[in-house]
């Protein structure tokens, strides 16, 4: 009988680290699993038994000698018996790909990994030369999942294409947005799948060194990733001569520094290379002149994670998931306040309002929710007129909204979305590289304007001043970050304006000042 | 802007590891901290002789990433998450709170050297916020209370009195 706790982020912050002891005094050695992202469970306590894989959760130490007891006799008697985990309406529901493994053992078990049909996608691409594996990849119309939705297999053939001796593969594991955690359960839960996916990424553009570059601020991911990587080393997964095939590639965690930009990949290159987090103007492209000025694959750890399955199932099964350009699945992450966040791995298509209502059920606080921001804190923030567009990136381009990374943040009706207005500017101040100035010096003019605005000075003519103010940032900044902290500041003004007028009552002045509408004068 | 940081300490042997290592700034920057808490100003010359850059370009790294310290810090580093998710859960008054618990703002070290409050942007457990950070070790729903059960926690084994 084997009993598994989980050894991710969240289930270590909720406690589950004292459940492994108390399981341990009790005499019992727990399998330390990876989440299975049903976050609202964990520490979600799993035990094998002749009914199948069944779960208790959220379990603390305290409940251990209880469960222990239960199971002697009658599992489903316990107050935390949930029964079958992978029957879990949050779970059975899910279209999992990235994440079928997550969960299910020991995520840095090679033997557990290759069970579970792992590196089969690797042996599949050591058959196929460089342009196939490409091919592939274009077939399967996978699209960047780091939050610029652009295809990776268009990204690949143009380093494919470049003639160099000396490539690269980075993988940007610098998941800085509020409200996502999607890469780090994949590194945290499955690590072997994002390094598989840098493989292949690998032998298909002919790089053979690759670097993850990991947000200090995942030191669980940290610590999982490398002893991942030394074990796929010994195994000849990864060095030289991988498997007999002849073909090389070698790969190394690069740890951040605490700076949001560095999620941005140019930005990101040059702090590989030991540098100030720089945004660099584009062009060149990174897949021209990337990491050292050579050719380089810059992908988000799902777009690489999701490799693996392409190569294992075929470009076709992976097409066969989603709607319109937008193809696969999404890893959505519903957090923020909200009574069951987690990990909601979906095709794409589906609506905000089924993911908030239906696996969230409302916020923690029981309040009614009010604003849900997608997309991380540059992404708008949608009142619930906008709940019903579906999670496709051309739907939430449309209504001047973004997929992003697909991180959901819920808002209950306390939230003072003036205060959320300023802090998004706020946010670009300090974490802004400083390179370009509508984004260095725009949001701190930012933080001042929206707060004479709530303060009721010169009200209109300040409202007309951030709307020229944002306007200048997303058409003169160099990249997403001063180019797009508009777009919380402008959803928060349009949706949300009476929090903006707090300290006036009269209702004539309100209509007046709504009358200065986004990029209307 | 902190002068009673004349730390003499030697890392030699750290820039000697990571001088051929490509990029090898942040790692080596990073193993600094490692061992000494921070990066002394008197570090400088010899990681930009060690790695053939100018002082200048050293002082901008070390200054452009929020995790790099010239100064010395407390003996733990409590850091609350201010992002949007712990917002939306109450990290506004949480950080609140521990600013008047600790008796310290942002970036300062208490006065027993115990706590340095830091904030963060973002810890990647947004499904159970709010979060904070203690070390190495990130915990879920910290409201007031559990703050305070956190922070008792930390002081007691050392025998600090607060």
């Amino acid at each position: 009988m084997s009993i598994y706790i989980p050894q991710d982020t969240t289930a270590l912050a909720l406690g589950a680290e004292a459940v492994a002891r108390a399981l341990q005094a009790a005499g019992v050695e727990p399998v330390r699993n990876g989440s299975r992202g049903l976050f609202w469970l964990e520490p979600l306590l799993e035990v094998d038994t002749e009914n199948g894989r069944i779960g208790f959760g959220p379990v603390t130490n305290k409940d251990i000698p209880g469960i222990l007891d239960a199971l002697e006799t009658d599992a489903s008697s316990h107050h935390l018996y949930l029964g079958q985990v992978e029957k879990i309406e949050y779970l059975a529901s899910q279209q999992r790909l990235t994440y079928a493994r997550a969960g299910l053992g020991d995520p840095v078990c090679l033997d557990n990994y290759q069970a579970l049909n792992g590196f089969v996608g690797l042996s599949n691409a050591l058959q196929m030369d460089g342009q196939q594996i490409v091919d592939q990849v274009k077939d399967s119309g996978l699209r960047g999942r780091g939050g610029a939705a652009f295809p990776a297999g268009i990204k690949w053939q143009t380093v494919l294409d470049c003639d160099s001796e000396q490539k690269y593969i980075v993988c940007n594991a610098d998941e800085g947005d509020s409200g996502t955690f999607a890469d780090r359960l994949v590194m945290e839960a499955d690590p072997y799948q994002l390094i598989e996916g840098m493989i292949i990424a690998g032998l298909a553009v002919g790089a053979n060194q690759g670097y993850i570059y990991l947000r200090s601020e995942y030191p669980v991911a940290h610590k999982l990733l490398n002893i991942a990587i030394e074990r796929a080393v010994e195994a000849n997964f990864l060095g030289d001569n991988i498997q007999g095939s002849g073909k090389t590639f070698h790969l190394e965690v690069r740890l951040g520094a605490g700076a949001y930009i560095c999620g941005e990949e140019t930005s990101l290159l040059d702090s590989l290379e030991g540098k100030r987090g720089m945004v660099r103007a584009k062009p060149p492209l990174p897949a021209i002149e990337g990491l050292f000025g050579k050719p380089t694959v810059v992908n988000n750890v799902l777009t690489l994670a999701a490799i693996s399955t392409i190569l294992e199932q075929g470009a076709e099964a992976y097409q066969n998931f989603g709607m319109g350009r937008s193809r696969g699945t999404l890893a959505i992450q519903l957090a923020g306040n909200i009574k069951r966040g987690g990990l909601i791995e979906l095709a794409f298509g589906v609506t905000l309002r089924e993911v908030v209502e239906d696996y969230g059920q409302g916020t923690h606080s029981g309040r009614p929710i009010r604003a849900i921001q997608v997309g991380g804190p540059l992404g708008a923030f949608l009142p619930e007129s906008q709940w019903d567009t579906p999670m496709d990136y051309e739907a939430f381009a449309a209504i001047k909204a973004m997929i992003g990374h697909g991180g959901i943040v819920v808002f209950d009706d306390s939230a003072d979305m003036a205060a959320q207005a300023r802090f998004a500017m706020e946010f670009c101040v300090v974490e802004s590289c400083g390179k370009c100035t509508p984004c260095r010096i725009g949001s701190v003019r930012g933080v001042e304007v929206i707060d004479r605005i709530v303060a009721n000075e010169n009200r209109d003519d300040n409202l007309i001043l951030l709307h020229e103010l944002c306007d200048t940032m997303e058409l003169g900044s160099l990249c997403a970050m001063g180019g797009m902290t508009p777009f919380p500041v402008r959803s928060a003004l349009t949706h949300f304006q009476e929090d903006f007028f707090v300290q006036d009552a009269a209702g004539s002045l309100l209509e007046e000042a709504t009358g200065v509408s986004p990029g209307g004068k | 802007m902190d002068t009673g940081a004349q730390h003499t300490a030697d890392i030699s042997h750290l820039v000697a590891q990571f001088k051929t290592v490509p990029g090898g700034l942040l790692p080596l920057l990073h193993a600094i901290q490692a061992e000494l808490g921070y990066v002394p100003d008197s570090v400088v010359p010899s990681i930009a002789s060690g790695l053939n850059l100018s002082r200048a370009e050293v002082h901008g790294v070390i200054s452009f990433y929020h995790d790099f310290k010239t100064h010395p810090v407390g003996r733990h580093t409590v850091q609350i998450c201010r992002s949007e998710a712990c917002q939306s859960m109450g990290s506004r008054q949480l950080e609140a709170h521990a600013k008047a618990l600790l008796g310290v703002d942002y970036h300062e070290t208490t006065d027993d050297g115990a706590i340095t409050l830091e904030p963060v942007y973002c810890l990647g457990n947004c499904a159970c916020s709010p979060s904070v950070r203690i070390n190495n070790d990130i915990h879920a729903r910290v409201d007031a209370e559990r703050f305070d059960d956190l922070m008792a926690d930390l002081s007691a084994p050392a025998g600090e009195p607060k």
